[in-house]
């Protein structure tokens, strides 16, 4: 491979490296050494990466949450253009301003579909188990070059504005991060087995529509609790899907299984544990309530949980 | 068949639950959550830290997907992207944010549901161009727009990006939880065309386009309410 995922995991190192020793030097920051020491040990994760032994990677982690757990990272001051500026340079440059944002989303696809199977002496040119997150950081990489050049700014200037985006997203960022941890361990510590248990153990399923309900809700369930619809569907699906559904009602599988990780989707919808999806973006778009996405999310996703048992009810023995 | 089963794991759980009721840290819930559910699994300290540790560097991959864009948003931010997608959304006499994000989610969706789905996204689509769009649009008509109003404008951008990107992806066939899927029922001895389980995810699909869509729709009566 000549494009690896490792490269980015260096660039975004030496990013946050940077970021820390920006916020070291800003006396407007009133935590700087504690959010500089956040953001350093999170770049150690990155540039060291599997030479790191596992228990100091473990330690970092936990000496990072406690920095943020205790209100370590603070923000700093930006040098931000006044709104007025903003228009004056909106107006100048128009729809240019639009080409790096939208060189993100087209260099990602275009990488993914058509550089799929690109070699260069043999070699695969992009990463092919990590087609879609290389073809991004190639994407992010053009757009910043197109968007100095236009804007006529330094790749400084980048890095400053990077920091203000890194700082307002504050502990966020490393919050879907860790709570990926949280799963894994779940996973390991045998959680799937012990909610199997518990939901085949109390429930009476003999009536068809109650365990597809059961099913349904169980899927969401535990993906409110996991945070994540991967998780749940092999313990629901496992423990309610195949013995039962197919099992004793003789469901279509395709069916069971599709509707089944819709039913965990709608989980994913209403659960704080799925960070990435409902806290980060609460706090890219700078919303007081962090839950505020998940909050509304709520009334598409419960009827949407309703619609999935009415279909797979009536759906599955087609 | 009678297995013994450890319940206490399921302990891990009810930390993360009591925590997010007391409104503590997250981050913090976070790692209590793992220091129990750990203890619970008769882990000793060490192995705890060093499992915590090998994951933590596993899924550092996961954060790329949202710091690899920023540099480039944020040197555009400073010029003007935001004011700039406000300006001409504002030129578009129709437009109103509830159409606008119905619009968005059919895009989202469909592209989605061809395997597009680095098409949006919270960094790099709905903070720089989604949301303030919906919110000018919202300006555009009402001089006032009450703050708590347009934070759930904004909300309701994020929320548009999920529901599309969501329900759109499982219905392409080479989608990784198609995949999952398959294999997991392949585990279990059920063989299951992937072609079939994209196809029984569109009533689903078609489902939520309706719902979420009717919420957008609601939308823009709200914001009319708002301003009164």
């Amino acid at each position: 491979m000549i494009l690896t995922l490792d490269y980015f995991y260096y660039i975004l190192g030496a990013m946050l490296l940077m970021i820390a020793w920006m916020a070291l030097r800003d006396p407007h920051n009133p935590k700087r050494y504690s959010s500089a020491l956040f953001w350093a040990l999170y770049a150690v994760i990155y540039l060291a990466g599997e030479q790191l032994p596992a228990v100091a990677a473990g330690v970092l982690m936990v000496v990072m949450a406690l920095i943020a757990g205790f209100g370590g990272v603070t923000l700093g001051r930006y040098g931000e253009r006044s709104p007025e500026e903003r228009r004056d340079s909106a107006q100048r440059l128009g729809h240019k301003l639009l080409i790096p944002a939208l060189l993100i989303p087209l260099t990602t696809v275009i990488g993914s579909t058509l550089f799929k199977d690109v070699q260069w002496n043999g070699l695969f040119l992009l990463d092919p188990k990590n087609l879609t997150l290389v073809s991004l950081g190639c994407g992010s990489l053009f757009a910043v070059a197109t968007a100095c050049w236009l804007t006529r700014s330094t790749p400084l200037q980048a890095m400053r504005e990077s920091r203000r985006l890194v700082d307002h997203l504050g502990w966020a960022v490393v919050l879907p991060h860790m709570l990926a941890v949280l799963g894994l361990l779940f996973t390991e510590a045998g959680m799937g087995k012990a909610v199997a248990h518990v939901v085949t153990s109390y429930i009476n399923m003999d009536i068809r529509l109650v365990a597809v309900a059961v099913y349904c809700i169980g899927m969401a369930l535990f993906t409110v609790i996991m945070g994540n619809g991967f998780a749940a569907f092999p313990v629901i699906a496992g423990g309610v899907g195949i013995p039962v559904l197919v099992g004793v009602y003789h469901a279509n599988p395709a069916v069971m299984a599709a509707i089944g990780m819709f039913s965990a989707y709608c989980g994913t919808l209403m659960t704080p544990m799925a960070a990435n999806f409902n806290i980060v973006p609460a706090a890219l778009l700078e919303l007081p309530d962090k839950n505020a996405v998940v909050k509304i999310q709520v009334p598409t996703a419960l009827p949407l949980l309703l619609a999935n048992i009415a279909l797979l009810y009536f759906l599955m023995n087609l | 068949m009678h297995t013994v089963v450890n319940l206490w794991p399921l302990l891990g759980v009810a930390v993360i639950i009591a925590g997010f009721a007391l409104r503590a840290h997250p981050v913090l819930v976070v790692v209590v959550a793992c220091f129990v559910t750990g203890i619970a699994a008769a882990m000793p300290i060490e192995q705890l830290l060093a499992t915590l540790g090998a994951a933590f560097v596993k899924t550092r991959n996961l954060p790329l997907i949202l710091l690899l864009p920023i540099a480039a948003i944020g040197l555009l931010e400073r010029h003007g992207l935001k004011e700039h997608a406000q300006a001409s959304i504002a030129r578009i006499r129709s437009a109103t944010t509830g159409r606008l994000l119905i619009v968005y989610l059919a895009i989202r969706e469909i592209s989605a549901a061809f395997g597009l789905t680095s098409i949006g996204g919270h960094p790099n689509m709905v903070r720089p161009l989604i949301a303030p769009m919906a919110e000018g649009a919202a300006e555009t008509r009402y001089p006032n727009v009450p703050m708590e109003m347009r934070h759930r404008i904004r909300a309701m951008s994020a929320a548009t990006d999920n529901v599309g990107l969501f329900f759109g992806e499982d219905i392409f066939v080479a989608f990784g939880a198609i995949v999952l899927m398959q294999t997991i029922l392949h585990g279990e001895g059920l063989d299951v065309d992937p072609l079939h389980m994209a196809l029984w995810g569109i009533p689903t699909a078609i489902c939520a386009f309706i719902i979420h869509s009717w919420r957008l729709y609601r939308l823009d009566a709200q914001i009319a309410r708002s301003v009164k």
